[in-house]
């Protein structure tokens, strides 16, 4: 059960998003302009960075659910799987694997990223938007993960879920809710 | 120097977001309901947990820039912002604050580490749900802002006054209104 009473029925950060709409609204915009707006990264990459900090943060609702989303837009979950084990040997480019090590970083501590961190991802050809975005995307899962973790959301343990959940992000972003 | 080109002049997560204005607009947004909106928890005590927060993370930036928010909202008490992050259990402040705090710090680390028990204590000094909410969505917001503003390598003046003479600004003018004096202007909808 939930910590504060959440309205039923509802798995993940769509419990705490009903809550409270307030917050609800800008923190749906951030994750749509971050993960689903027109960007020179594909959603598919975005949304691996997101599965894989959400990964390191071990919430298990964010990783499943972007997990999904990167899987739906990138036609599979093989490459999704190989990118939370170990993305420098996963089927991905060059450049996002810079990124990802960038992203890493962040969840620990944004002070962790070094100049060489970055001169890698420029090398590979990252712009500084997507570096930015990098940054920016790591430090949100951030507080989406605790977010979700904090109020313990129920996170059913239900694959076919999370795949209908992960076709509705890939096809509508964020701004409105998935459950129906 | 940061780690990409930011506009110069601009310290700690200004100049990150008058780099990225459409990212720049929800934050912005959401940080203003979190510390500013209608509530039963006062700004005051709400910029100490946002404080708090940056202090475990050791954000200079945002620790110095939040307390002297907290500061100009509690008639300038910058000595009980200094105690609150050197131990609140002793700070002059309510038992009830004292048990979201502990709520914060936990979700600092990790929001699986928030047992029961310690909403428990929360509500028994009378915080409620919406309370409770609050107190873990600014600790996990405050693990963005913190992590975005180190991450880029921002500019983080260690300037004190001009941290207080901003912190009173903030407080009077809010974050999205003085928002507009740094980020470009919108464009205008034809």
């Amino acid at each position: 059960m939930a910590h504060i009473e959440l309205p039923a029925g509802l798995p993940g950060i769509s419990g705490g998003f009903a809550f409270r709409p307030e917050t609800a609204k800008p923190m749906r915009e951030l994750a749509h302009v971050l993960l689903h707006e027109p960007n020179s990264l594909t959603p598919g990459e975005r949304e691996l960075i997101a599965a894989y900090v959400s990964s390191q943060n071990d919430c298990y609702f964010c990783q499943t659910s972007h997990g999904a989303a990167a899987a739906c837009h990138l036609g599979g979950e093989d490459v999704v799987r190989r990118v939370k084990t170990d993305f420098e040997n996963a089927p991905v480019s060059p450049k996002l694997k810079a990124l990802l090590a960038i992203a890493g970083k962040v969840q620990r501590d944004g002070k962790l990223v070094t100049s060489e961190d970055v001169e890698r991802a420029r090398r590979e050809g990252a712009s500084d938007v997507e570096i930015h975005d990098t940054v920016l995307i790591a430090a949100a899962f951030c507080m989406y993960n605790r977010y979700v973790d904090g109020l313990d959301t129920w996170q059913p343990r239900d694959a076919g879920m999370y795949v209908q959940m992960g076709q509705h992000l890939a096809e509508h972003g964020y701004l409105k809710s998935s459950q129906r | 120097m940061p780690h990409i080109a930011l506009p110069e002049n601009q310290p700690g997560i200004r100049g990150a977001m008058a780099f990225r204005p459409e990212t720049a607009k929800p934050l912005n947004d959401l940080v203003e309901v979190l510390l500013r909106g209608q509530n039963s928890l006062s700004p005051g005590e709400r910029e100490l947990i946002a404080t708090y927060v940056s202090y475990l993370n050791d954000c200079h930036y945002c620790q110095s820039i939040h307390g002297a928010i907290a500061a100009a909202h509690l008639d300038g008490d910058e000595e009980l912002v200094l105690r609150v992050k050197a131990d609140f259990q002793y700070a002059d402040i309510s038992e009830k604050l004292k048990a979201l705090l502990v709520i914060a710090s936990k979700v600092q680390r990790d929001g699986k580490l928030v047992t029961a028990e310690d909403v428990g204590k929360a509500r028994s000094q009378g915080a409620t749900d919406i309370e409770i909410h609050d107190a873990v969505l600014i600790a996990a917001a405050f693990c963005m802002y913190n992590r975005y503003v180190d991450g880029l390598a921002t500019v983080q003046p260690r300037d004190e006054a001009m941290y207080r003479e901003r912190g009173k600004m903030v407080a009077r003018d809010g974050y999205v209104r003085i928002s507009k004096t740094y980020l470009p202007a919108e464009p205008v909808e034809r």
